[in-house]
């Protein structure tokens, strides 16, 4: 792989820029690969990645029905925190966090990874004690967050109305290491890198069955033919039970759609990303310059990656209210993805009933900041069967009713 | 120069001039005149900055699709950025200023951009500033923000006020050109109820600029005549300056209308917001003329063709004296022959074809235009405004055969329907090689619940171009004046075999800067989808959404890749068409409005008494009356100890309240609730829990018999909704054969606790013919009656461990009870007591609060709540989640009560540590506090929290950690740290 730097786009500039190789290569199936991880999105390209990395395991296949990066990781607000709650989560999203930092250095791909800050609104007396609750865990997490008084906030955050008249500002849970990063940069720069290990990540090739032989995978029917395989891991988010019906068992998610929207781009005027999810709705400025606006999901069960306008209108009400100068801004774009949603709306990172299968699912609203993490630990999962990180989220724990729940203490959990 | 013309302007009033301010300076233009064509008239070509390399840019459009002319317009509270020229009609005192340049739009520092533009090339920003690592966020990104970002930052409140209509109607024809005209007058006469939708304020769109003749009559004539019949057709509804922003599943649309925007009068509201329900939807959207890819094609004075001749007719200005017309179709000849027409130079028209237009050549000829056949333009001079262009052989590399002076370019690439508002709810559209353009399919329509197409487009929004075919297409034969039109052929690159130097200089993305070498790029680093190059380039994701890029994009793409065009498909069309204004979206709904408050009957009491409010759910509610000279905190004290002593009222109103009724009321309550509430005899109260099916504690409340038949089924305050959509949820969707009614009368009564030691003397004083004595009146039992002059319902049930009773009376009766109490009790030191020492009062006896002591993650069970699940009942809701190995595990977290042991308060939300830490370095813990307050009661700190294995382990000491990091030290101790054999509510 050529590497990318400043020297290599200054080289390049002179000749036009006819130099640079393909980020990834196109290949064809090969007959078979000792792992086939299906779902080119954020988790599974980091799944196949840290495979390549940390185990060495890199006759890998990372096969996708549309183009990589195409489903919600190339749709969601790119929100990153690690203020959760529930110990399993915090583990889970700042081992995500800590290695964002480091991410575009290790992928030698600018992810943009901008730790700017997050502040997530309390506007009611249980949402004070909600996040002064998850101060408290997140401390014996080891997890720095801290609590801001409103004119702390208004500091941080100029265009912010704290005095209501709904909903005045009590204060916000602060993590200052939260922020964003670019999403489509995410997958690519997976994608480039597991390319580069030798892997294969296969475009336009849809996974149409899955083949087992005495409760053991073998392999997968797609649209470019069998391929065989030894391990196979299902990272497909809202396509997951449709996945796990062809190899015969049952996940507990559901598919709604969740929306977002941005307003016309204008000049810098927010640094920080704020949650307020009292009212239900968050907001951030992405580099171009646009106010990047998200909200709650539709009520009913749905595939269409469109929504419906009644939860455009909530959340830019909600913002509206918060920030009031978003009112003389324009919606430039509402767009929608399907989440998978469990029902702790905690994700599922777990062996299955069919041996050498393996699941990766259920980040519903707010897997995008849980990328790195995910990938590293199902990589340990699939590698050595067991991980620290994933063993609470074990899909059998619905049987057993150890539920993961984060809706506790925030309504949003994106 | 641009300048404006004698005579022409079909929109323009000349006996209206109107004064505006551009950049400071004072500017004149017509009623009539949008932005754009005033600044044409007062010569001000360089209307802006592009995005990224700060290139100096001129208006290229007439309409929704300008990609360049955005300002920042308005003042103060009226201030918005990003506002396009070419759709904002002028009125007296506009003011705008150009955007993205500093200091100013003629000298801009960040033109230096242009000069490193060769290393600037697409995903630059992914390649580089990786390095050293804190870079990124300290310098790189706070300088790209900077540089990036469009208009300036709104800094006040929004002046104006927005509103939503709802609307149905049978057919929605969006589009008020000649087709859609033609389509509203056909379902019109058909009988159906029929709204017209028109973006801007004029209807007719290109025919009455292109002066077709229809059926012997001026376009201009037939659009005023089918106007004035639909006009005349009560079942039609007509609107201009309304934009059908979006369309959604089920026939749903958005209609943007602006109401004062084009005025100096600013009353009344800016925007409503149409939400129509249409039967059927017809999008009579029109096409868009796409530019041609040339070096220089965004030096500003580079239009499109249309547009330089609709700047003409509609407005009486000209672009420039000299324009020179480049096409690879017959359509943009109608341009030359208005401009030569109008007294103004075409030096000649550059036609990409070798073999040139159909008849419509011998008319330029004869007006002695020059037409350069299979040429283009290789180069267009000038750097701030176009001052000629080189031309070449359309066949070759770029070698210049001949320059032409000029100062203005009108260009043609062919056109493109408008095909956003089929596809946005999944309309799928067929590639037309001859025409070059996506057409919709209607065989693909959009569908609705029953199968059939909810949408279906008509015009050139269907892909016809000429007059005749349009109207046939709308269901009309006509005759008209049109000459045959010889084949457009596409030309995406001009010319064919530009360069690298060229193509670094053909735009495609005028606002973003994305030029064909970027796509080209794309493509040879293996960004092949679509969506790919677009994200990887930002083609089309500007403010204009890529209405004029993204085909040319595409095309340059496919080509790339060696791919047919529609084997590479579109990108999605995702609402809105155009941006529509976030104050339209929220409409009324804000400030007071935004989710109005619940007030109680008693609310203006309280405010007048001090009430420090707190909102709960909808309600506020009172926190606590605060006297003078009091903190909350004394009050809340004071509150608690007069209740103890003496006695105190709350307004608990909130609280919710449901009526089940029904022959299978009993059944049903008795799967809603842990208790059994069948048994429950008429006249007697219950404290009932619910729980959902995964066994987690939902709500609680006091459950009463009414009657045989019917229960009032208290929730919390923020209950109140939930559990009513709950009970209706199952009720509809499971037991949809239960003969049950429930209603929610939440709001219909007020309801009053009265509480202490003098709570009965208190209601006595009142009188009435209600035996309120212990014997007459016993605990958890309720009674009706009129208590004085009110017409009340009496329930005997204590939430704060003292003799207490709530009083319900009708809403329209509550303020006088209350105040009637207040009066009343003045001698027995009655006070008002708000939420807060509610809480205290409740935790003080070690009752339970949902949403303190529960979080969704926590069974009955945990509280030790056993006795109020019925051993009796085979089912309820939860009951077997309960059952689960988890939740029936003796390691789950258990209430108990916690005494700092140097009296002081636990801080809110602590946690227990435990030895040791986890396989994932966190620390152990057992336990965390959910309720803690300073009891003024007793003197002291006092907690309830859930804690590992906590029911054995009273009187052991355990740690709760503070924010800073140090200890609290408490005891485990029984929940009821106030009268512990109940003495107090039952005397
Ligand atoms: C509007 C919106 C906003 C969001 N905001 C945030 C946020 O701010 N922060 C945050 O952390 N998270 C956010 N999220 C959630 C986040 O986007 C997702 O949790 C995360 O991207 C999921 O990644 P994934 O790799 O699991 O799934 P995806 O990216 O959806 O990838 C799954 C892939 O599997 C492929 N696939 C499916 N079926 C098959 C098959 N049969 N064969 C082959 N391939 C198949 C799909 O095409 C897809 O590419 C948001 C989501 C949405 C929709």
């Amino acid at each position: 792989m050529r590497r990318y730097s400043v020297f290599a786009v200054a080289r390049e500039g002179l000749r036009y820029h006819t130099g640079w190789e393909r980020a990834w290569r196109s290949p064809q199936p090969k007959k078979k690969y000792d792992v086939i991880i299906v779902g080119a999105g954020g988790h599974g390209l980091a799944t196949a990645y840290y495979l390549g990395k940390n185990y060495g395991i890199t006759n890998v296949a990372i096969i996708e029905k549309g183009w990589l990066g195409g489903g919600n990781t190339g749709r969601n607000t790119t929100i990153i925190r690690s203020n959760y709650l529930q110990d399993p989560s915090a583990a889970i999203y700042d081992k995500a966090l800590k290695l964002y930092e480091n991410l575009s250095q290790d992928l030698n791909y600018n992810v943009m990874f901008s730790p700017r800050g997050l502040i997530m609104l309390a506007q009611t007396h249980h949402e004070v004690r909600g996040y002064q609750r998850t101060v408290m865990a997140n401390q014996l997490q080891g997890v720095a967050t801290e609590w801001v008084t409103p004119e702390q906030l208004k500091k941080l955050v100029p265009i912010i109305n704290i005095h209501g008249p709904r909903y005045p500002v009590m204060g916000g849970l602060y993590q200052k290491r939260g922020g964003t990063a670019r999403h489509d940069a995410v997958a690519w720069g997976y994608a480039r890198a597991c390319s580069d290990m030798g892997m294969d990540v296969i475009q336009q090739c849809e996974v149409k069955g899955v083949r087992t032989e005495g409760g053991k995978v073998v392999g997968v029917l797609t649209t470019k033919g069998d391929i065989d395989c030894d391990k196979l891991g299902m990272v497909v988010a809202g396509h997951t039970s449709v996945l796990a019906e062809m190899a015969g068992f049952r996940l507990p998610i559901e598919s709604v759609a969740l929306q977002a929207l941005v307003s016309e781009p204008i000049k810098p005027c927010m640094d920080v990303v704020v949650m307020a999810n009292t009212v239900h709705g968050y907001m951030s400025q992405s580099d171009k310059g646009e106010m990047v606006i998200g909200g709650g999901t539709d009520s009913f069960n749905n595939y269409t990656q469109r929504g419906s306008f009644h939860h455009i209108e909530e959340t830019v009400r909600a913002l509206v209210e918060t920030f009031p100068m978003v009112s003389r801004l324009k919606m430039l774009r509402q767009w929608g993805g399907i989440v998978d949603m469990t029902g702790d709306r905690s994700p599922i990172l777990s062996k299955t009933p069919v041996d050498g299968i393996f699941v990766n699912c259920g980040w519903g609203t707010g897997g995008f900041k849980a990328i790195p993490g995910s990938g590293w630990a199902m990589a340990e999962l699939m590698a050595k069967g067991h991980s620290p990180l994933t063993q609470e989220f074990d899909m059998f724990r619905f049987r057993e009713g150890k539920f993961i729940d984060e809706s506790v203490a925030a309504g949003v959990a994106h | 120069m641009s300048t404006r013309l004698a005579n022409s302007g079909r929109l323009i009033d000349r006996s209206k001039p109107v004064e505006f301010k551009f950049n400071g300076k004072r500017f004149k233009g017509y009623e009539g005149d949008t932005l754009a064509s005033a600044l044409f008239a007062n010569d001000q070509m360089m209307v802006g900055r592009s995005f990224k390399y700060h290139r100096p840019r001129g208006v290229v459009a007439s309409g929704a699709e300008e990609p360049n002319a955005l300002f920042n317009m308005g003042e103060g509270g009226r201030f918005e950025p990003n506002q396009r020229a070419t759709t904002q009609e002028l009125f007296d005192g506009l003011t705008i200023r150009s955007q993205n340049h500093w200091p100013s739009l003629e000298f801009d520092i960040g033109a230096v951009n242009q000069l490193f533009a060769r290393w600037l090339p697409a995903g630059f920003y992914y390649k580089m500033f990786i390095h050293p690592r804190p870079f990124w966020k300290h310098v790189y990104e706070p300088f790209i923000r900077q540089s990036a970002g469009l208009g300036q930052v709104p800094q006040e409140k929004d002046a104006d006020t927005y509103e939503h209509f709802y609307y149905f109607c049978d057919v929605l024809v969006v589009g008020g050109g000649i087709a859609g005209l033609a389509a509203a007058l056909k379902e019109g006469q058909a009988g159906k109820k029929v709204l017209l939708l028109e973006q801007t304020a004029d209807f007719g769109g290109r025919a009455v600029v292109d002066g077709v003749e229809i059926d012997g009559k001026s376009a201009e004539a037939w659009v005023q005549d089918t106007l004035a019949a639909l006009n005349a057709m009560p079942n039609v509804t007509v609107r201009n300056r309304n934009m059908a922003s979006g369309v959604y599943d089920h026939g749903y649309v958005l209609g943007y209308e602006r109401l004062t925007d084009h005025l100096s009068d600013k009353s009344g509201p800016r925007h409503r917001l149409w939400r129509i329900r249409a039967g059927h939807i017809i999008t009579a959207t029109g096409a868009i003329e796409r530019p041609l890819s040339f070096a220089g094609n965004d030096i500003p004075g580079v239009l499109l063709a249309a547009a330089v001749r609709d700047y003409v007719v509609n407005w009486g200005v000209s672009v420039g004296d000299r324009t020179v017309v480049v096409t690879n179709n017959d359509d943009a000849y109608r341009t030359a022959i208005i401009l030569k027409n109008a007294g103004l130079a075409v030096p000649a028209i550059i036609d990409a074809r070798a073999s040139g237009a159909g008849p419509i050549a011998a008319e330029v000829e004869k007006l002695g235009i020059r037409v350069l056949k299979g040429k283009a333009i290789a180069k267009v001079k000038g750097k701030t405004r176009v001052t000629g262009v080189k031309v070449c052989l359309q066949a070759g590399e770029g070698s210049v055969i001949e320059e032409i002076a000029c100062d203005c370019v009108a260009m043609s690439g062919g056109w493109s329907p408008v095909v956003h508002l089929w596809s946005h709810c999944g309309g799928k559209l067929n590639w037309d090689e001859d025409l070059a353009m996506f057409r919709p399919d209607p065989s693909r329509a959009p569908t609705g619940a029953d199968g059939k197409a909810f949408v279906s487009t008509v015009g050139s929004a269907s892909g016809y171009l000429s007059t005749a075919d349009v109207l046939k297409d709308a269901g009309l034969e006509v005759t008209t004046n049109e000459v045959a039109a010889a084949p457009l052929e596409p030309v995406w690159l001009m010319p064919q075999g530009a360069g690298p130097k060229l193509r670094m200089k053909a735009w495609l993305d005028y606002q973003n800067d994305v030029k064909v070498s970027d796509v080209q790029l794309a493509a040879r680093e293996g960004y092949e989808s679509v969506e790919h190059t677009k994200r990887y380039t930002t083609l089309g994701m500007a403010t204009d959404q890529g209405k004029l890029s993204n085909i040319n994009g595409l095309a340059i793409l496919s080509k790339s890749l060696d791919a047919s065009i529609p084997n590479v498909g579109t990108t999605t069309f995702r609402p809105p068409y155009t941006p529509i204004s976030m104050g339209a979206i929220t409409g009324a709904a804000r400030d007071e409005l935004f989710q109005p408050i619940h007030k109680t009957p008693m609310f203006d009491w309280h405010d007048a008494n001090g009430a420090d409010w707190e909102p709960v759910g909808h309600w506020r509610r009172t926190y606590a009356y605060v006297r003078n000279g009091e903190t909350v905190h004394d009050a809340v004290n004071r509150e608690i100890l007069n209740v103890r002593e003496n006695v105190g009222t709350l307004d608990a109103s909130t609280l919710g309240k449901i009526i089940v009724k029904g022959p299978d009321a009993g059944k049903f309550l008795d799967m809603l609730y842990t208790n059994m509430m069948s048994t429950l005899g008429v006249g007697k109260c219950r404290y009932g829990l619910m729980c959902n099916e995964n066994g987690f504690l939902s709500d609680d409340g006091v459950v009463v018999r009414l009657a045989e038949d019917t229960w009032l089924c208290h929730t919390t305050t923020g209950g109140a909704d939930r559990i009513h959509g709950w009970m209706e949820d199952w009720l509809q969707c499971e037991w949809w054969d239960w003969k049950v009614y429930t209603a929610n009368v939440t709001e219909q009564f007020a309801q009053i606790a009265v509480a202490g030691p003098k709570a009965r003397q208190l209601l006595e004083k009142l009188g009435g013919n209600m035996d309120l004595s212990k014997e007459g009146f016993p605990f958890m039992t309720y009674v009706e009656g009129k208590l004085g002059e009110f017409d009340a319902r009496i329930f005997r049930i204590s939430f704060s461990g003292e003799l207490s009773y709530e009083v319900s009376v009708p809403a329209s009766q509550g303020a006088a009870l209350w105040a009637a109490l207040q009066e009343a009790g003045k001698d027995l030191g009655v006070m008002p007591y708000g939420t807060e020492a509610m809480h205290i009062l409740r935790a003080e006896k070690g009752f339970i609060m949902i949403g303190d002591e529960t979080d969704g993650t926590i069974i009955p069970q945990d509280l030790n709540l056993q006795w109020a699940i019925s051993k009796k009942k085979e089912d309820y809701l939860g009951k077997r989640a309960q059952e689960r190995s988890f939740m029936a595990s003796p390691d789950r977290w258990k209430l108990v009560g916690l005494e700092t042991l140097d009296g002081s308060v636990i801080p809110d939300g602590s946690y227990v540590p435990a030895p040791g830490y986890n396989p994932n370095g966190q620390r152990n813990v057992q336990g965390r506090v959910t309720s803690t307050y300073y009891s003024p009661t007793l003197k002291r700190g006092i907690a309830m929290g859930l804690v590992k294995h906590g029911p054995d382990r009273m009187g052991e000491v355990i740690e709760f950690n503070r924010e800073d990091g140090t200890m609290v030290k408490a005891k485990i101790v029984d929940p009821v740290f106030y009268d512990k054999d109940g003495e107090k509510q039952n005397v």
